[in-house]
């Protein structure tokens, strides 16, 4: 019990302070790619802890309480872990692509070479 | 209510004051990808908060909800970026 409890509070705590490492950086860099660097690496790495926690959570019901739903409880949970670490970095990158593309350009930056070397 | 409901209450509510800094982002946003990157943290934040309140509450529901969220998140993540990204290439 005592052990459960100390890696419960440690899992849920790196999963929220990075999740609020996320949302402060979103609100204090500079511009749209290194806001996307700070949300969307500390969002999915925290959510990984959040959801790992919840899972051992569950095993131990499961194992002193012998009902199915923590099972269910489990599964689902690590099936929506998946489905958050697959499309993160995805979503992640369609928005970068689309941000170059409308033509923001970074905080300070003179010259683009990316699409200099694209137009060649 | 059993003894980890407080455990699994508290992130769920910092997860909620950090939604909400999100949403500052999102009503400031100077440029439109600003706007989707806040978009899309609030997203993540929503899956991981649901997440813990099922826990919370013991429910597999909230869970359910949360897979069908994180899917069509991603789903209007891509199509807001599609449309940013512009007509076909000239």
């Amino acid at each position: 019990m005592r052990i459960l409890l100390t890696v419960l509070y440690i899992f849920l705590g790196i999963g929220v302070i990075f999740n609020g490492l996320g949302s402060i950086g979103l609100l204090r860099f500079p511009d749209v790619y290194t806001r996307l660097h700070a949300t969307t690496k500390n969002t999915t790495f925290g959510s990984i802890f959040t959801c790992l926690a919840v899972i051992i959570f569950s095993f131990y019901q499961l194992h002193m309480t012998k009902d199915s739903k923590f099972l269910v409880l489990a599964l689902h949970t690590f099936l929506a872990l998946v489905c958050l670490i697959i499309t993160n970095p995805t979503g992640a990158h369609a928005i970068a692509r689309a941000a170059h593309r409308s033509g923001v350009m970074p905080k300070q930056a003179v010259i683009d070479q990316l699409k200099e070397a694209k137009l060649q | 209510m059993n003894e980890f409901f407080g455990i699994f209450i508290i992130p769920g509510g910092l997860l909620l004051i950090f939604m909400l800094l999100s949403l500052i982002r999102l009503i400031l946003g100077p440029t439109v990808p600003d706007r989707i990157v806040a978009l899309d943290t609030m997203n993540t934040l929503v899956v991981a908060g649901m997440i813990l309140v099922g826990a919370a509450f013991e429910e597999v529901i909230y869970v359910d909800v949360a897979i069908v969220y994180a899917v069509l998140s991603y789903i209007g993540t891509l199509y807001v970026a599609k449309y940013l990204e512009g007509g076909p290439k000239k």
